[in-house]
């Protein structure tokens, strides 16, 4: 347990700069490279709240410089989900994947190519919002005439991000159960690929499932198992930036949510006796549980701060790192009306930037992973803890 | 719609999606890969012990030759000694039978030419008295002429054989 602190502490230090260095970067970026002020300001204020996920009250203010490029679309058109997979503008032609829009309104099912209601067209009454409450989604209007959401299960972006991360995720892991069918043991350990998998299984395998759980781990492993390849395949494939790549997957709350809830339940459900035990009856001096439960009651709400917290940790670095790429990429188009020398030399700054926030990126995909992984683990252990009897 | 605001098809997708691969995964792929390990470890252990083993049967295979070795030396050595013991006894033997049969030979021919030398004396008695007899009677025709003489020589002969009988 004293060397998993360690390791929450030092990747929590790692983090730490990092989000640091993103910010002030971005500050440091941004004042020399607008000549005016308010475009100077307009650029820090993006990148910060870009950072602080201050999604809500970005809603409808508009970042746009004329004719110049809205970063706030830009940056929350991506991390967002769309209902088709935009990969490039050319002045007005955008070529982009129409997705398959299935949604179940007032008037029935419906089904259909998402580019019938790709320019803010009507279709069977449904059409994209925009502004309100559901700015960029599908909604109908009701009898008051009223934007109404109907039930929508479309094949938006993230979707199939979502089938092609787990399509390569599948395809890999397969490949190597195929390699492990063909090969009996006694032909030895995989090389290349298969090897590089093995000893990525192994090691959260043995060094997180097994150092964490203890006794019955073998019940967690597959589950902690797919939440780790499933995490890290979706972060890596979040960040290769065109088709089929690129869509923020993990950065995205309902995705995390799933994933959450999912540790939540094997946490609660398979919980000891023990654990409840020091949920509403902990080892603390009688007054801060007898009259007034304080420790029960935080106890209890530590229920669900726990895996509220795995859910926001990994949408929040996914979706700021997004961000952040976004946001360095951003400043060479916002600078373009800043004349050629600001503009070349600011280019130049921020692929470098680009350059290195991609291979923190990278990092942060592993860790990331890594720490749901280790933390679903601990707290899959913690409500396993048996009788102080049987520990001594 | 907010970014902290789960969006519900994305989350009916999700569910959907996680449960195939969680279930494709832990029924097919993470098992398939820890049973490999497990067992290429219990694999490399059991190979380890049965080195080990041979090794040990090697080791003692060799100790049981070398004893054996040493065994057939000894024995060689033994043989050896004896067969030269046997060979000087033989030899001892040999030496004292020449010795007794050389010692018996000359024994008997010692016997022999004592018989030999007997009867060569007795022949010559033998003839010394027959020539002494003859010589007496030449004698004792030429000296018998006398009575007196004669009967002086009977008796001086009857003396000595009586003394000689004596003897």
């Amino acid at each position: 347990m004293k060397k998993l602190r360690y390791i929450a502490l030092y990747l929590l230090l790692l983090a730490s700069p990092a989000g640091m260095v993103c910010a002030q970067e971005a500050d440091t970026i941004a004042a020399p490279s607008a000549a005016d002020t308010t475009l100077r300001e307009e650029i820090a204020q993006d990148v910060a709240q870009a950072e602080v996920m201050a999604a809500d009250s970005l809603v409808g203010e508009d970042g746009k410089e004329e004719g110049g490029v809205d970063v706030n679309e830009l940056v929350f058109g991506h991390i967002g989900d769309s209902y088709e997979w935009h990969i490039a503008s050319f002045g007005d032609t955008h070529i982009s994947i129409p997705l398959p829009v299935i949604v179940h309104s007032s008037t029935g099912w419906h089904v259909f190519c998402s580019s019938k209601i790709a320019e803010g067209e009507e279709y069977e009454g449904l059409y994209i919002a925009k502004g309100g409450a559901y700015d960029g989604k599908i909604v109908e209007r009701n009898a008051a005439g009223e934007e109404v959401r109907p039930f929508d299960i479309s094949i938006t972006k993230n979707v199939l991000g979502l089938f092609i991360n787990s399509a390569v995720l599948l395809i890999i892991m397969m490949s190597c159960v195929r390699w492990y069918k063909k090969h009996p043991v006694e032909q030895g350990a995989p090389k290349g690929g298969v090897g590089m998998m093995e000893a990525l299984i192994l090691m959260i395998y043995d060094d997180v499932i097994k150092g964490c759980i203890g006794e019955d781990y073998k019940r967690y492993a597959p589950y902690l198992l797919t939440a780790f390849f499933f995490v890290l395949v979706n972060n890596l494939m979040g960040l290769i930036p065109i088709f089929p790549g690129g869509a923020n997957v993990t950065g995205n709350i309902a995705i995390t949510m799933v994933l959450a809830l999912c540790t939540f339940v094997l946490t609660n459900v398979y919980g000891t006796k023990e654990y409840w035990k020091e949920i509403f009856w902990p080892e603390v001096p009688t007054w801060l549980k007898a009259p007034v439960p304080m420790m029960p009651l935080i106890e209890f709400f530590g229920i669900f701060t726990k895996p509220f917290a795995l859910m926001i940790r990994l949408f929040a670095n996914i979706m700021a790192g997004h961000a952040a790429i976004l946001s360095l990429i951003a400043i060479i188009f916002i600078t373009v009306k800043a004349g050629p020398v600001i503009n070349g030399s600011m280019t130049v700054v921020a692929v470098l930037f680009g350059i290195f926030m991609d291979a923190l990126e990278v990092l942060v995909a592993f860790i990331q992973a890594y720490v749901f992984t280790m933390l679903s683990a601990v707290f899959i252990g913690l409500s396993r803890v048996k009788g102080h009897e049987s520990k001594k | 719609m907010g970014l902290l605001t789960p969006d519900p098809g994305l989350l009916f997708w999700m569910v959907i999606v996680f449960a195939v691969v969680f279930f494709v995964l832990a029924k097919y792929g993470f098992p398939v890969v820890i049973k490999m390990v497990e067992d290429r470890k219990a694999y490399i252990d059991e190979s380890l012990k049965a080195a080990r083993a041979a090794n040990e049967q090697l080791a003692s295979i060799k100790a049981e030759s070398d004893k054996i070795l040493a065994q057939a030396h000894e024995e060689q050595a033994r043989i050896l000694n004896e067969a030269a013991a046997t060979r000087d006894r033989i030899i001892r033997d040999a030496e004292d039978r020449a010795r007794t049969e050389g010692a018996r030979l000359m024994e008997e021919m010692k016997r022999q030419v004592e018989v030999e030398k007997e009867c060569a004396i007795r022949d010559i008695r033998r003839q010394v008295a027959v020539l002494s007899v003859g010589i007496a009677e030449k004698v004792l025709r030429s000296k018998l002429a006398d009575e007196m003489q004669q009967e002086e020589l009977i008796d001086h002969m009857l003396d000595d054989m009586l003394d000689s009988v004596k003897k």
